[in-house]
Parts: structure tokens; sequence; C-alpha cells
């Protein structure tokens, strides 16, 4: 107890180089924070993957389409209990260099697809809406707040992938039921697209991006896969199934490097909390070094010193921790505004919690044993010698 | 006003070797983080700037953001091919390039996963029109066979691509012949053939782009404008090459400087206030020799400015030190997906004079923004009362 009130009291006496020391902890704290979930939010497509879903797609790569007619095969296969299928349409909104204009956009089919993905909730009656009309699309409910979308909007942008102006009316807004659902894509009719490319290039022929299959169980997906797989392979299209979770995972090791550079970046972090902290540390102890020897005088053990130096260090750590994880979240809501589309889903992990924690303790741990260890050495007589 | 010498100011620091140590750690880690990611960027910039040569000229359907979404159908190539804008070769055949750009996936060597490649068919001409692309194993392959020689970027960074392997794609077997150079270009991260072999085995009618020495390059807006005026014409784009790589770059080096400009600003935070605590610190303890050097006549602003100094040398030696450790990047090499053409690409960490720079020069505001405050608190001590602190 009364060591507790000799910590306090050493906080005090520098009362703007402990509270700049905490400041310092809790940027670096706020920081680690933030890249962690940045890299969480890299990983959303893979954490809201569906445990039942799979995706069928061209063998040799994703931008080729696969035949249409390769639906009612598919969905043959024993353990396949729906199919549905997309189309990436890409597109071009507004200016193109603004992050804010590019979301997913995709075709898909109307009576199937939002059966597929339960996690898209739809108003009963704009689904039906979104399935009367040809030009008819479903937005995302992130989506169309960034945008200022409202049912009847008309959305107009530049194909690239299928060139020439294309437009829609937005029909539907749906929200996302799980904390990981992506609420910023958009979704039209298959049918539209096939009409309208029959229309404007007529010759060029329209097939389905990639097939969606909803297994009965976990369980038959190597099976699943293998089956369908095999059908195709001598086909013009062969195909590579796989489950939702791995083909997601495939896009996020794309970007590897990216999340390998960030992590050694938070390791960085680390280590300048460290370098902060063990600064004031050893700046304190060193102008206390005759104070300390006053103390062992007195009777104090190694051990209380020890607990001095290390509890003051402690303290200032973790209310350096404390605060920057509370500023982590503003910080990143902050973040996900200005960046909105880029990042559909972010969110403060529990984890990430209990590691900008850890990541204070191990510093203020660290920091302080040199410094106490000097404490403990240093005979009383040279102590009480030193000129501060 | 007389200064205080200079060998004051580095002795402080060096009285107090671990502080000024610890304090020169965090400014250097922070400089290392803010100039890997200048030279991040500027390297993905430099490999794909350089690929565009600024001779040449690329025609892509409009509006496409990509070759990789890029349609030309012959009878627009022919058009395109016989215009006086395309310049001759030596029988005055025009040096164009007919190219179909697509995308196949192959396995990546150290994580096992699968990455996206570019695979390009060219024309004959395409290597006189890059010249900066050369075989530096095997030989150039053959038009009108299964042949394909690949980048060397590729060749380290995937799996069986190696000379004399064969390759699966597009329902076809293609066999490895060589292995180019292209000095570092986004041409190192592709693998090229004949188009008219790709586009059969792919089922693909049309190219993706046409490229082409200009013939002059002077008259690149004339011919920009008759393309524009020609009905059968409407739906292309003429593009200088540096222009479209340009492009390319634009969205992912965008996205590297914000997420790292983000961070490091954050971080320098952090460093600024590992600058004031040791600059404060030392304010306290040297108290009385201020109070002495104002005693011997030295102005406030001598103190000022001596404080302030310090705590720039300060940074200074931890950005010097951040740089030194961010050189040692360049050495790394990194093969990323870009969105743009949906394929990886695989470039290095570019240190330049600019990045040099504006690494220094972002020590040198951290150590004036962390010193200043501790400097004014120097600057304003009552000589009597520093003389008599303990």
């Amino acid at each position: 107890m009364k060591l507790m009130r000799l910590i306090f009291k050493n906080l005090f006496r520098h009362r703007l180089r402990s509270a700049l020391t905490i400041l310092g902890i809790a940027t670096a704290v706020m920081a680690f924070g933030l890249i962690r979930t940045i890299v969480g939010a890299w990983n959303a497509g893979v954490t809201g993957a569906a445990a039942n879903r799979m995706i069928t797609r061209h063998r040799v790569s994703l931008i080729f389409p696969i035949p249409l007619p390769y639906r009612d095969e598919i969905a043959r296969v024993p353990g396949v209990t729906a199919v549905s299928w997309a189309n990436w349409f890409g597109g071009v909104y507004g200016e193109p260099n603004d992050f804010k204009n590019f979301w997913p956009r995709f075709a898909v089919d109307p009576d199937t697809y939002f059966d597929l993905y339960p996690e898209f909730q739809v108003p009963p009656d704009q689904l039906a809406a979104f399935r009367k009309e040809r030009d008819a699309c479903i937005v995302g409910r992130k989506l169309a707040q960034q945008h200022g979308f409202k049912l009847g909007d008309v959305i107009t942008m530049e194909g690239d992938i299928f060139p020439g102006r294309w437009q829609w009316v937005v029909r539907g807004i749906y929200t996302g039921r799980d904390p990981s659902t992506d609420e910023t894509q958009m979704f039209f009719q298959f049918a539209y697209l096939f009409e309208q490319v029959r229309q404007r290039e007529p010759g060029r022929p329209v097939d389905a991006g990639f097939y969606i299959l909803r297994v009965g169980s976990s369980d038959a997906m190597a099976r699943v896969a293998a089956a369908v797989d095999t059908q195709f392979v001598n086909s013009r299209a062969p195909t590579k199934t796989e489950s939702e979770r791995e083909f997601q995972q495939s896009f996020v090791q794309m970007s590897s490097a990216i999340i390998t550079s960030l992590q050694v970046i938070s390791v960085v972090i680390v280590a300048i909390i460290l370098l902060v902290l063990g600064n004031t540390i050893v700046m304190s102890v060193r102008e206390r070094t005759r104070e300390y020897a006053v103390l062992k005088t007195l009777g104090f053990s190694g051990r209380h010193l020890v607990a001095l130096v290390l509890g003051e260090a402690l303290v200032i750590s973790l209310s350096g921790g404390v605060v920057g994880l509370l500023l982590t979240f503003p910080v990143v809501k902050g973040f996900s505004k200005a960046l909105p589309t880029f990042f559909p889903v972010i969110n403060v992990a529990p984890l990430t919690i209990a590691l900008g924690l850890g990541a204070a303790l191990l510093a203020g741990l660290a920091a302080a044993a040199i410094p106490a260890n000097r404490v403990v050495r240093t005979p009383i007589v040279i102590g009480l010698r030193t000129v501060g | 006003m007389m200064r205080i010498p200079f060998s004051y100011i580095w002795r402080s620091l060096w009285a107090r070797r671990l502080t000024t140590g610890l304090t020169i750690g965090g400014v250097a880690l922070v400089v290392f983080v803010f100039a890997g990611v200048l030279m991040l960027a500027r390297g993905l910039e430099a490999t794909l700037v350089e690929s565009g040569s600024p001779d040449n000229a690329i025609v892509l359907r409009r509006s496409a953001t990509s070759e990789l979404s890029s349609q030309i159908d012959r009878a627009t190539a022919d058009v395109i091919e016989a215009d006086a804008g395309v310049a001759r070769g030596a029988e005055g055949r025009p040096v164009l390039s007919r190219e179909v750009v697509l995308v196949i996936d192959l396995y990546k060597k150290k994580s096992n996963a699968l990455g996206n490649v570019s695979i390009r068919g060219v024309s004959s001409r395409a290597l006189e029109l890059r010249p900066g692309v050369h075989i530096v194993q095997g030989r150039p392959f053959q038009f009108g066979t299964h042949e394909v020689v690949v980048g060397k970027s590729i060749a380290s960074q995937f799996k069986g691509v190696t000379l004399g392997a064969e390759l699966a794609f597009g329902g076809d077997r293609w066999s490895v012949v060589g292995i180019t150079d292209a000095g570092g270009t986004a041409f190192d991260s592709e693998i090229w053939g004949d188009a008219d072999q790709f586009m059969q085995a792919f089922g693909r009618p049309v190219y993706s782009s046409l490229t082409f020495r200009l013939a002059d390059a002077g008259h690149f807006d004339q011919f920009k404008a008759r393309l524009q005026a020609d009905p059968r014409m409407q739906y292309v784009e003429l593009k200088h090459e540096r222009e479209y790589y340009k492009e390319q770059s634009q969205t992912l080096a965008t996205f590297i400087r914000i997420l790292g400009l983000v961070v490091t600003t954050i971080f320098s935070f952090g460093a600024m206030i590992g600058a004031m605590i040791t600059m404060y610190a030392a304010v306290a303890n040297r108290t009385v020799e201020v109070g002495t050097l104002r005693a011997l006549g030295f102005a406030r602003r001598s103190v000022l400015g001596a404080f302030l100094l310090e705590s720039v040398v300060l940074a200074l030696v931890g950005g010097a030190l951040g740089v030194a450790l961010a050189a040692l990047l360049s050495f790394a090499r990194i093969s990323i997906i870009n969105f743009q053409s949906f394929s990886e690409i695989g470039f290095g960490f570019a240190l330049s004079p600019g990045v040099v720079r504006s690494a220094l020069l972002f020590a040198v505001v951290m150590g004036v923004v962390g010193g200043f405050l501790p400097a004014v608190r120097a600057a304003r001590l009552n000589i009597v009362n520093a003389l008599r602190a303990s």
C-alpha cells in the first residue's frame, strides 16, 4: 500500500513528462489498433464467408466466363442443393480516380441469388419490385448512405468490360444480417446485361462469371468440388470449384505483401512504445539515484525498489494503453468514413484490444528491466555520492 | 548576438548517451517507416511509368480502364495500321504490335497460393517497340507455334515456369523457350507469346490493344484529332504509352501512400513526444548551466537557438539512421496484385533523392516541433533563479 502511494507520488513529480509519455504510448497503441483493424478488414471477406457455399469459376482465371448451360449440370451433382450465378460488371462511376466511386457491381440471377445469400436482407416488397423490372438494381445500405441513393433513383455509369452507358433504377436497399456482412455492393439483373450486350455488341457471348453453389453440409465440399470439376475437365471451359472461404482467401493472398508490411509495422510500433517509455523511466531513475540510496539506507530492500520502478513503468504504460485503445474507436470510425467502400467491413476486434494492452504491458516490463537492475546494483555509498 | 558554440550542443547530447540514443532510435524507426512507404510507392510508379516509351502510343477501347477490359477489332486495327501517324520500319512496314492481354493463374513459389499472371500475345514488332526487353536465357518464341517467353519476375516468383517447362492454359500446352529481362518494368511480370495463337486458344476474336511507334512524337495531338473525326473510330482512344502506364499505377500507388502516410503521421506524434520528453529533461537538468550561459552574456534567443538546434541534431541523426535502414529495403522485391490489371506486378523499393529529402525534412520537422516548447522554457528561465536551482 505504502509502495502504491510512493509510485503515485513519483508519477506526479514530473507531471508534464508523465503526461507526455502516456500520450506518446497512447498514440502508438492507437496506431497499433488501427493497423490490426485494417488487417482484419482485409480478411473480412474470409470471415464473412458462409460455411455451406462454394464457388465454381474458370480454371485458367476468374476473368474468363463459363457457359450458362453448366448451371443445370452443376445442379445435378449430388450434394448441391442450390445454384446461382453472377458476373463482375466493373464499370466507372463518376471520377474514376476517387476511391469512393468504386464498389463491387454484379449482374445476378434475381430469382436465386438472394436465397443463396441470406445475409443480404432485402425487404420482400423491394425484392419483388427488383424481380419485376429489367433495369432494376439493389444496393447496400452503406453504399446508399454514402452516395445518397434512394429508392427510385437512377444510377448511371460508363461500362469498361461491357462498353457503353448503363443505367439502373434503385428498387431495393439491402441490409447486412451480421456485422461482418458487406453492405457496399450493388446487384442488377443478369438478363438485363445479357439483353443489352446482345443489342450493343451482336455476336459477343455473355456467359456466367462464376457459379455459387450451396451444399447440404460442409463435409460434402471436397466431394462436390471433385465431382463438378471432373465433369468439365475436358470441356471448352474447365472449372475450379472451391469453398467460398478459399475463394475469398485467394483475394486476400493477392495483397499478402501489403498485409505482411503492415504486420512488420505493428512490430515497429511496439518498439517505438518501448523507446518512448524506456526513455522516461531511464531518466527518472537517473535523477533519483540518490533517493533510492536513501531508501536503501532506511531499510527498503531491492525488491521494494524494483517494485517502485516497475510499478511506475506499468502505471504509465497501461494508462497509455487504455487511452490509446479508447482513441482507436473514433479513429477507426473516421477512417471508415473516409474510405467507406475500400474496407466495407471494419470493426475493432476483441483480440486487437487484448493485444494492444498486452503490447503496452510488455513494453512496461521491458522498459523497467534495465533501470530497475541498475537501481538494485548501485551500492548505497555511490548512490549517495551521485550528483544529478 | 553571440551564438552558443556547436560543440556545447554536441557535448550535451553525448553526456546523456542512453537517453539520446533512445530518442534517436524512436525518430529513426518513424523515419524508416516513412521512407519505406515513399520508396514503395515510388518503386511501383517507376516500374509502371518506365514500362511506357515516350515514342510509343497505345490504342484502347474508349473508357477501358486497362488493356484487360479493352477490345479492338481487326477492322479498326487495319485502319490505324495504315495511318501515316504510325512509324514505318526498315522494309516500310508499320512498327505496330496488335496485342491481346489476358490473365491466367499460376501457383506462387513462396506461399503455394494462386496468383494472377498477365499473358500478352504480341505481333512480330513487339520487341522492336520495346527496346528495353531482352531475352536473357533461351531464345525468342517462334510465331505460329505454342511457344512463350517468361518475364524474370514471373520466373522467380511462380512455380514451374523455368526454361523448357510446359504451361497449361487455354486448353493447350505452351513451352517456355526463353526468359526475358525488361529492366524492372511491368513486362518483367508478363508472359509473352504469339497474339494469334493466344486468341485462337481462348476463342477470342478481338485484340486488347494496339501499341505502335509514333512517326513523329510531336504530331500526337493531330493523330488523336484525326481519329476522333473518323466515324469508324468512335469507340477507340489514343494515349501516350507512358500516360497509360502512369494511370495503371495510380490507384495502387495512391492507396499505398494514403495508408502509409496516415500511419506515419500517427507515428510521428509518438516520436515528437519522445523528443519533447528528452528536451524537457535536458532543460530541467541543465537549469544551472542555462543560468551560467545567460550570466556570461548569451541572449535568450541564443539559448532558444541552442536547445532547438540540439533537438534538430537529435532528429537529423535519427533521420539519417532511418534512411540508412530504409536503404537496405532496396534489396527487397515484392510482388502484389494491381487490381487495375488484375494481375501481379513485381517491383522494388526505389530510393530516390526526393525520398531522402522528404524523409530528412520530416525528421527536422519532428525535431523542431518536439524541441520548440522545451527550448522556449529554457530561454525564459530567469538568470538569478536558474543559477540558484539545485
